[in-house]
């Protein structure tokens, strides 16, 4: 396997987004632990944010699309794995910097010690006094927050 | 011993026996109280509820779809069928789990009183022999600690706010008090479960260790403390249940009773 191939299956990867949050990639966001190139065959190992992540199916085929585009390759193989389990650790400097344009707050570093009083910076003005309104929010792995200086919820990722 | 994969379990029948029981025991009870979360869509008191319940009841469901995973590499049992089709009687989650939810207090109870155990039970399966479930609940238990903190944190308000609210705790409590132990249950196999590593503690020590950690929440809270827990009923880690996981059952299978082939 050349370089070359493999350098075009993470440029294929890099345009697979998230559903809910299109500005960020998947590879951003930490889930690809690998993509092995043999022959005519990829196989991409990822791994979910969470357990239950409805949209698996969706990446799954995204993924599977995106790499059929590369001439030579003909059969991906897409497996989900949880070990390494994916950690909101994982998620790239980049990945992070597209959340918080998105108006997604980037998650706190997971050695913090209670999400219930940890609340990062506000993604619309900067500022730092917000507060928590929900730990849950419209996605498994996104929290609600209030921030007190623009007077507007925002929403963060969790730290898992 | 480490049973790295399912075809090694294979080649043991009874440690796959006894793995699989446990594999049905995690995933119903998580299926069963998914379920339930789910049914305070529209109806939580706060939206700020609906939308929390929505999200962990998403969680709760998707562990069992990893349970019943497990299950399917084990012995090729389709995750789906094991959802919806399966007998109340070969179901092993606890009784506490199928419970209708009740009001709010009694509710965040059950959540309460089902969440640390869960985290007991996990917190033993992290060095499980079987490394599949060893990792599976590794993730899950990074996922479950926002439900467990969210959970603690309504049922000492819920309390501490005193009046009409802790006189249902407290009603909550009496009620759901005499169908906690059947959480502890391990059912028929749990000799083997214990032997062969695949959970660390055994039902007396899961018990005495929800115990040591009740005592002070409900010392804090203002709770009365209900003493020493009763044997059940009804042991739904053998196949035992209550007239309310059939009603649960029937509503969750509605859809796919009505068109098998049905995706969404």
């Amino acid at each position: 396997m050349g370089n070359g191939r493999e350098t075009e299956v993470m440029r294929a990867l890099q345009e697979v987004k998230d559903p809910e949050i299109p500005a960020v990639s998947i590879l951003e966001l930490g889930m690809v632990n690998q993509a092995t190139v043999t022959g005519h065959h990829v196989r991409v190992e990822v791994t979910p944010t969470f357990v239950g992540c409805p949209a698996l199916d969706w990446i799954h085929g995204q993924i599977v699309e995106h790499l059929k585009k590369i001439p030579g390759i003909e059969e991906v193989e897409v497996v989900f794995v949880i070990d390494p389990p994916w950690t909101s650790d994982r998620i790239t400097l980049e990945g992070r910097r597209k959340l918080e344009s998105f108006g997604i707050a980037p998650p706190p570093k997971t050695e913090d010690p209670d999400p219930l009083n940890t609340v990062p910076r506000c993604p619309y003005c900067g500022a730092d006094q917000g507060e928590v309104k929900n730990l849950f929010g419209p996605t498994a792995c996104r929290s609600i927050y209030y921030c007190k200086h623009c007077r507007q919820p925002f929403e963060g990722m969790k730290a898992v | 011993m480490q049973v790295k994969h399912a075809e090694q379990a294979q080649t043991n029948p009874r440690y796959k026996a006894a793995v699989r029981d446990l594999l049905l025991q995690l995933a119903d009870d998580e299926l069963c109280i998914g379920h339930r979360d789910s049914e305070w869509l529209g109806l939580a008191p706060d939206i700020e509820e609906d939308v929390a319940f929505s999200s962990i009841a998403q969680d709760e469901v998707g562990h069992a779809a990893f349970y019943l995973n497990l299950l399917r590499d084990l012995d090729g049992e389709d995750p789906d069928a094991a959802a919806f089709f399966r007998k109340s009687r070969d179901r092993r989650n606890a009784v506490l789990a199928e419970r209708l939810n009740g009001d709010w207090a009694e509710t965040i109870v059950r959540r309460y009183f089902y969440d640390v155990f869960d985290e007991i039970r996990t917190e033993a399966l992290r060095e499980s022999s079987y490394v599949p479930l060893a990792r599976g609940v590794a993730k899950i238990r990074r996922e479950e600690r926002y439900h467990l903190m969210h959970f603690q944190l309504w049922f000492t308000r819920l309390s501490a706010a005193g009046g009409e609210a802790r006189e249902r705790m407290n009603r909550a409590v009496e009620g759901l008090w005499p169908e906690v132990k059947g959480c502890f249950s391990l059912g028929g196999w749990e000799r083997q479960l214990v032997a062969s590593a695949v959970i660390s503690l055994d039902s007396n020590e899961m018990e005495r260790r929800w115990l040591n950690r009740m005592k002070p929440v409900f010392a804090q809270a203002g709770l009365q403390w209900p003493g020493p827990l009763p044997m059940v009923n009804q042991d739904g880690r053998c196949g035992a249940h209550s007239s309310h996981l059939e009603e649960l059952l029937q509503t969750m299978g509605e859809v796919v009773r009505q068109d098998p082939a049905a995706r969404w």
